[in-house]
């Protein structure tokens, strides 16, 4: 590629994310009553898109190869222990997150 | 105290998740950048007008190819595509705010969208200004953490292996909130549901799109009981 194409390519993909950010926004305007189906889309996704999330942060987990996922597993089963127990949200992702690399540097 | 100076005061400790995060992630896209070729100011440059993790890295393998316009645009649609989500989730929240909404919007990511939909803001913080700083710190500790890497990243002498995981415990932190909050489970579990079984069938690199297709078509079918339960987040 030449810089000119880099600088198209890079814009293209700025312009891609900018039409999905803004798409809902567009489409259902202030001025006009939103549909009765997205006004409850709107309240149904978000529980819906933590569950997709975490999903797809664990998207690269072999559970037939390599640790077989155990590491991530255990690593989750002590960040919600330690929410259930202290309730500190800061607490329990730091925690877990050092458990994890102590997991995956010295144990698997 | 002003009405920026508090929301900033009461967005800041919400990012600090991320600020970890992203100086890893960050640091991990400025290296990988850097030795696929690309200077400082290809990242930085990237990192403002992109902002988005996934996408970035997905970006650097497009730029290495020959160039290809229209296939750049559709794999960025469908990479980007669970941002449409987060927009209808946040149209409610977003409205009467002014001008600001622009740049929330345009700062949307995976991360930012947590915060600003599940934070607990005081009455007494203005909630625009509030998601406004959240965006822009998230914004911010992107930029830092990319150009990071980017000069300095072979310069790093302990393992940070594993330090993403701090995504993965946040998103499950936020997961647990949620369902505490939540009268009924039907919308988490189809999530759950649809994200793994898609991730099986169709596998890690394409399962996004044929997922959120999936959660459409469960949230239609079981619109009635979810709506009988009220078990909406915010009520």
């Amino acid at each position: 590629m030449t810089t000119n194409q880099y600088i198209i390519t890079i814009a293209i993909i700025s312009i891609g994310s900018i039409i999905t950010r803004f798409l809902p926004f567009v489409i259902f305007s202030e001025k006009k009553p939103t549909p009765k189906f997205i006004t409850y889309l709107g309240k149904a996704l978000p529980a819906t898109i933590f569950s997709m999330l975490i999903v797809y942060c664990l998207k690269n987990v072999s559970i037939l190869g390599g640790s077989h996922g155990l590491p991530e597993l255990i690593a989750i089963c002590a960040v919600v222990l330690i929410h259930l127990w202290k309730k500190q949200m800061l607490l329990s992702i730091s925690v877990g997150t050092v458990f994890y690399m102590f997991l995956v540097q010295v144990i698997f | 105290m002003g009405k920026k100076t508090k929301a900033l005061k009461a967005a800041f400790p919400k990012t600090i998740p991320i600020l970890a995060g992203y100086g890893f992630l960050g640091t991990a896209y400025g290296i990988y950048m850097a030795t696929s070729g690309f200077g400082v100011l290809y990242v930085i440059t990237m990192c403002i007008v992109i902002f988005g993790g996934a996408m970035q890295f997905v970006g650097v393998p497009i730029l290495l190819a020959p160039f290809a316009p229209i296939q750049t645009l559709i794999i960025t649609l469908l990479v980007q595509a669970r941002h449409i989500f987060y927009g209808i989730a946040m149209l409610d929240k977003l409205k009467d705010i002014g001008l600001k909404k622009l740049y929330i919007i345009y700062g949307v990511v995976d991360e930012t969208f947590s915060i600003n939909y599940t934070a607990q803001i005081p009455d007494d913080v203005d909630k625009g200004w509030f998601m406004f700083f959240v965006t822009l710190l998230d914004h911010i500790y992107w930029i830092l953490g990319s150009v990071f890497g980017a000069v300095a990243g072979s310069l790093i002498k302990f393992s940070t292996e594993g330090i993403d995981f701090v995504m993965t415990a946040m998103f499950v932190v936020i997961f647990m909130e949620q369902w505490k909050k939540e009268k009924q489970h039907y919308s988490a579990i189809i999530g759950l549901i649809s994200a793994i079984g898609c991730l099986l069938i169709f596998g890690a690199d394409s399962f996004m799109v044929p997922t959120m297709i999936c959660i459409l078509v469960l949230l239609a079918v079981f619109k009635k009981p979810i709506e009988k339960e009220g078990g909406y987040l915010d009520d």
